[in-house]
């Protein structure tokens, strides 16, 4: 097989691994997009305190329990998914909710403070510097083929826990009588009422999933990169708010597939190009989307315009 | 009525010549009792007051929701900079060079987004000024310096008198705002003025009364950038070296939380949201570590308990109480 396309396979192996993981956090601002057409700038935050959390979580765990290895890191995701999710229902009780009829510009600008108190909680309970997750947890290895093509073992974990949460969610959202009523939710507040649905409980269970699914993958990332700082949910917030645009925001198997393209094109671009211009390409798909095909790929149309 | 509200309609009563003739000598006295610092202190309020002015323009009177105006701040900043460095011109002059490219910018940017609303405006100048950072800091024409940006840019030049002592800045930065201060206030009761207000409050109503929605939005974004631009270059003489982070995103949250923490669209209240957001966290240095948290924490405590901002103007006061009185029946 040609070198060229061999590298071509690598960078798209790379690209899903990473769109995974836009794609993860873009549920969060696609699913709260959807049921109460706010732009949730603290969900990347939230994301960012998963992998602190996890971070501590691993460190307390393998002190109790050194000997169970790598496989510490599954109760810690249970427990920083919980603790995440509650933090994302507070949120929305405390910085949304008596926004609800103020209008547009409140509850962003309410969003914004929460995701600058966010960060700045983390950069001043752990510090500024860059953190690193004890490396002997994170399972090394993996398999080579078509001569010179890797995907690490890590890369399996990663590519098949994205997929089965992305399932699970799916499914809890098309078969289940609360994920039919968070569709009916996002459709119509007043009539979802009318139908004897608890629109408030509802947008509740909305902020635990989203957060919830936010907070492990900020572990899966930190564990994946090894190493983050606080900036993190600053930088995957806005990727991932770009990953659910470019799906169409408010449509949740859209958030899958932007992600992915996002992360594709970004691993091309900075494969092909240039590394630094990673983001400048990112941002630029964003401006264009939103110029020229304001509902994404795959959106209604919800992009209010004129 | 609360005993603050009674101060504020009692203090009202005064004659607005009392008030300008006042708050100018005040404005003219204060830093001379004062150290470098406290100068310099004094003379960021002003830099911030009057980026705020400009954001004003955009967010305040035409309700256009930009989260990426430091990205004009610093193109302003660069103009003057790399005119002064590479041609040698002398750092008054680029002013109006830096006015015009910032303006030009917020023409070229803008005119495709002007469409988009609330916001994904927003996200879309957040973007825009990202960009403008990464391209600083990527160094796209090989000659803004990288991360480092310029350094060595010359002093402004008044007369023969070379402006080093943060006193002379001062008291530049100070013409230049009261300059500002007249002409948005202008601007503000002008034609074009109440034309931004129609569109902030009904944009489809504002175009059946025959306003041309697009270009009054195009205006708006073309002069506050054009401002943001101006203020760019204050700083890059009075700091003499200037850096990509002058477009960082934190930079832009500043200048929107200026505006709506005094109150959208009103001038006193862009001084009274500078000095809750730049001066008060500049004289508390120690908690530093803590100014993005309390930024945080009183933009979600002013959109719940007082979304007019702590001095409104009157007009959107009333807006934003009539609301409330129609939601309530």
């Amino acid at each position: 097989m040609p070198a060229s396309i061999q590298q071509l396979i690598q960078q798209l192996i790379n690209g899903v691994t990473i769109g995974s993981f836009y794609a993860l956090v873009a549920l969060g601002y696609t699913m709260v997009y959807g049921v109460l057409k706010l732009i949730n700038f603290a969900h990347g935050d939230l994301f960012m305190w998963g992998a602190y959390l996890g971070l501590s979580g691993i460190i307390v765990a393998l002190a109790v329990a050194l000997p169970a290895g790598a496989w510490v890191v599954l109760p810690v995701m249970v427990f920083v998914m919980v603790i995440v999710a509650l933090a994302g229902a507070v949120v929305e009780r405390v910085a949304y909710r008596p926004l609800r009829s103020a209008g547009r510009l409140a509850p962003v600008i309410s969003a914004l403070g929460v995701a600058f108190v966010l960060e700045s909680l983390a950069r001043n309970v752990y510090g500024a510097s860059y953190k690193t997750y004890p490396t002997d947890i994170t399972p090394t290895g993996g398999f080579t083929f078509f001569g010179n093509v890797h995907i690490s073992i890590m890369q399996v974990i990663v590519l098949i826990v994205s997929f089965v949460l992305m399932a699970a969610l799916y499914l809890f959202i098309q078969r289940t009588r609360i994920g039919t009523a968070m569709r009916a939710v996002s459709l119509d507040h007043d009539t979802s009422r009318l139908m004897g649905i608890d629109v408030d409980r509802i947008i509740t269970i909305v902020f635990l999933i989203g957060p919830g699914l936010g907070g492990v993958t900020g572990v899966i990332v930190a564990l994946y990169y090894g190493s983050f700082d606080f900036t993190l949910g600053w930088i995957y917030g806005l990727k991932a708010f770009i990953a659910a645009i470019l799906g169409g925001i408010g449509n949740i198997p859209g958030a899958m597939i932007g992600g992915m393209l996002l992360g594709i094109i970004e691993t091309l671009g900075s494969g092909y190009m240039s590394p630094q211009w990673k983001d400048v390409i990112a941002y630029t798909i964003l401006i264009l989307i939103l110029i020229f095909r304001p509902t994404g790929l795959l959106g209604e149309r919800v992009a209010e315009k004129l | 009525m609360t005993a603050m509200e009674n101060t504020i309609t009692r203090l009202r009563q005064v004659p607005t010549r009392w008030w300008q003739i006042g708050l100018l000598a005040l404005a003219i006295l204060l830093p001379l009792p004062m150290g470098d610092y406290y100068r310099t202190v004094l003379w960021r309020t002003g830099l911030y007051a009057m980026l705020g002015l400009s954001l004003n323009i955009i967010l305040g009177y035409a309700g256009l929701f930009q989260l990426g105006h430091a990205a004009f701040y610093a193109v302003g900043a660069y103009t003057a900079g790399l005119l002064n460095l590479y041609l040698g011109v002398p750092l008054l002059l680029t002013f109006p060079a830096a006015v015009l490219l910032a303006a030009s910018l917020g023409f070229l940017i803008t005119r495709p987004i002007l469409h988009l609303r609330g916001d994904y405006l927003c996200i879309v100048t957040i973007a825009f000024g990202e960009v403008v950072r990464l391209i600083l800091v990527n160094n796209l024409f090989g000659i803004t310096g990288g991360a480092n940006g310029l350094s060595g840019i010359d002093r402004p030049v008044l007369f023969g008198l070379v402006l080093r002592e943060p006193i002379y800045h001062y008291y530049l930065m100070l013409i230049f705002l009261i300059v500002t201060i007249v002409a948005v206030h202008r601007l503000e009761n002008s034609r074009l003025g109440r034309a931004w207000m129609y569109v902030r409050e009904d944009e489809v109503a504002a175009e059946a009364m025959g306003i041309d929605t697009t270009r009054v939005k195009l205006l708006a974004f073309v002069l506050g950038s054009g401002w943001a631009g101006l203020a760019g270059a204050l700083y890059a003489g009075k700091l003499t070296v200037i850096a990509p982070d002058m477009a960082k995103f934190l930079e832009s949250v500043i200048m929107f939380c200026v505006v709506v923490l005094g109150g959208v669209g009103s001038i006193p209240g862009v001084f009274v949201g500078t000095i809750g957001m730049v001066t008060l966290p500049e004289l508390f240095r120690p908690l530093k570590d803590w100014r993005d948290a309390w930024l945080g924490i009183v933009m979600v405590a002013m959109m719940i308990l007082r979304p007019e901002g702590l001095w409104p103007s009157r007009r959107v006061q009333m807006e934003i109480h009539a609301e409330q009185a129609t939601s309530t029946d």
